[in-house]
């Protein structure tokens, strides 16, 4: 892991990737703690970083549409499946090169809230509280990129399909306000949701008749559910959209609550995405 | 060892590799043979583990490639058809890196990365981005890799693909000095060059074996079917034309042509070194 460690965080160093990334970072904490701080004069660091926060949806992109799919376009993968690694190795190494790449820019703005405070009233514990939320939604984002990166070859495609994945991200809660409360959506939402999950299992197991079975059982459970405790469906999709919403979540925190559901929320985001990109990588040896 | 067992590798409904079992000793060069889309490179990402198997096993030095990848493919050194290079690096960085990866103890690696750059003479280069370099100095880059943490087992896809032919020698002569302390395995379609440099050869077509022995014996076999050709072209193309044609030797052909023999073993050798040179 170290190795690989090592070779990201000098391939980001050597390119324009990582100055690019803290640079944009940068630029965009100067912009809002100027505007807001010193010219409105709010002592309020939180609100900075609330307002950074669509920033990820550019430079979440620009860090992760290289990571591994680079690797399969130059063919390096080949050197890594042959090396003495695994790829959970392959991937953490890959991880966590990028989570210190960010932790620099974010270091960096960790200044800006001891500068401030010489100035004004700065409520110290709200600033690195929110500043927490937004390296742990930084963190968070950066997997999801990962494993987009993990699905092609292409840069340019892991790119596009990262910014849109973000970006409707965080639309989500906007997106949720407009769909239907009524328990009768929620129901067939969740016949949709059976049916693309019992899809996903007939393409992984190759096997008709379980994921046939899988989606009756299922479709069963929602209607029994629906007839006989209907109430608890009503408004269920739009906020089970307003969760999933890792932006919206971290917009909760600026409030200086310190959720520990949201940080717990966050770091499994981030393991679940970094395992399912280690399935993919394995699973690309299989191929067809 | 490298034992190999019932491998069959399919892309959907196309058999690429079809019950391939074979068992290489240690301390040999081996010559992996076959026409273009034999499944020689798909062999071969499956003996690193670059590729799954769809069913079979591989054991290398006694570990299963599958069951205990890590154990095995540290026994390994494996140059792909492709070199995989970082482009963006110098070889040295590039040799660094690996050497790290395949956990060479530190006060060793730049011994060892000096050690194999004079080897595959790309010293000059050292410090040159790879993008910058030629392909010949690329595909030793590749070989170079592949050299690193002295594994026991080298695999070569292709290695003098692309190479000029006085690099081509160079190249024959490293995997030679290579054979004395490595157990080395090369594919190639260039049959000159397993002639040259090898000698045990794996005939492979269609993803099935068609022979595994040495060169010798392949030249003798041939002889016992009676087609009157020995050179290893002539072999490759009857091989591959009727595997059925060719059994064991047989002995009373052994008898029959002993004096002719020996004259086509001489003149043989001639045309060997000068194919060589």
């Amino acid at each position: 892991m170290k190795a690989i460690l090592k070779h990201e965080l000098r391939t980001y160093f050597t390119g324009l990737t990582g100055y690019i990334f803290a640079a944009f970072l940068l630029l965009f904490a100067g912009i809002y703690t100027t505007g807001i701080c010193l010219s409105s004069g709010y002592a309020n660091f939180e609100y900075v970083l609330g307002n950074m926060s669509f920033t990820f949806m550019i430079i979440v992109p620009i860090l992760t549409m290289r990571v591994i799919s680079a690797e399969k376009k130059q063919k390096t993968d080949n050197l890594l499946y042959s090396l003495p690694l695994t790829m959970t190795d392959v991937v953490l190494g890959k991880y966590f090169a990028m989570l210190i790449l960010f932790a620099v820019p974010v270091v960096i703005i960790g200044t800006y809230p001891l500068i401030l405070r010489a100035y004004g009233n700065v409520n110290l514990r709200m600033s690195y509280a929110a500043l927490l939320g937004f390296f742990l939604l930084g963190a968070a984002l950066i997997s999801v990129g990962m494993f987009i990166s993990s699905l092609t070859e292409s840069q340019a495609a892991s790119a596009g399909i990262c910014f849109g994945v973000m970006l409707l991200n965080y639309f989500l809660v906007t997106i949720s306000r407009m769909v239907s409360a009524s328990a009768a959506s929620s129901v067939i939402a969740l016949v949709v949701a059976a049916a693309a999950l019992s899809a996903v299992f007939r393409v992984m197991t190759k096997n008709n008749s379980w994921s046939f079975t899988l989606f009756i059982v299922l479709l069963i459970v929602i209607l029994a559910t629906y007839v006989f405790a209907g109430e608890s469906f009503s408004g269920l999709v739009p906020s089970v959209m307003e969760k999933v919403s890792l932006f919206s979540r971290f917009d909760d925190m600026l409030d200086g609550v310190l959720d520990i559901g949201t940080l717990v929320f966050f770091v499994s985001v981030t393991a679940v995405f970094i395992c399912m990109t280690v399935r993919s990588l394995d699973k690309r040896r299989w191929a067809e | 060892m490298i034992e190999v067992r019932d491998l069959t590798r399919k892309y959907g409904n196309h058999i690429a590799v079809n019950d391939l079992s074979f068992t290489l000793n240690d301390g040999h060069i081996y010559g992996f043979l076959g026409p273009n889309g034999a499944g020689k490179s798909t062999t071969m990402n499956m003996i690193t583990g670059c590729l799954a198997a769809t069913e079979g096993t591989v054991r290398i030095g006694g570990y299963d490639i599958f069951e205990e990848p890590e154990k095995a493919k540290a026994l390994l050194g494996y140059l792909p058809e492709i070199p995989p290079l970082y482009t963006d690096r110098t070889p040295r960085e590039y040799l660094r890196f690996v050497a790290e990866a395949k956990r060479v103890p530190k006060p060793e690696i730049s011994l060892q990365i000096d050690e194999v750059m004079e080897k595959t003479k790309i010293t000059e280069v050292a410090d040159r981005l790879i993008c910058n370099l030629s392909k010949g100095y690329r595909q030793r880059v590749g070989i170079a890799q592949a050299l690193l943490g002295k594994p026991k087992y080298i695999i070569l896809d292709e290695p003098t693909v692309g190479l000029d032919p006085l690099q081509i020698i160079e190249i024959r002569e490293l995997i030679k000095s290579l054979g004395e302390d490595h157990t080395v395995i090369l594919s190639s379609h260039i049959l000159s060059e397993v002639q040259a440099v090898c000698d045990e050869v794996l005939v492979i077509s269609d993803g099935t074996l068609l022979a595994c022995d040495t060169l010798e014996n392949l030249k003798e076999r041939f002889r016992a079917a009676e087609t009157g050709e020995t050179s290893l072209e002539e072999i490759f193309i009857e091989l591959i034309k009727n595997p059925e044609q060719f059994s064991a030797p047989g002995e009373e052909t052994e008898q029959k042509d002993d004096g002719k023999y020996e004259e086509k073993k001489e003149g043989e050798e001639r045309s060997e070194s000068h194919s060589e040179a």
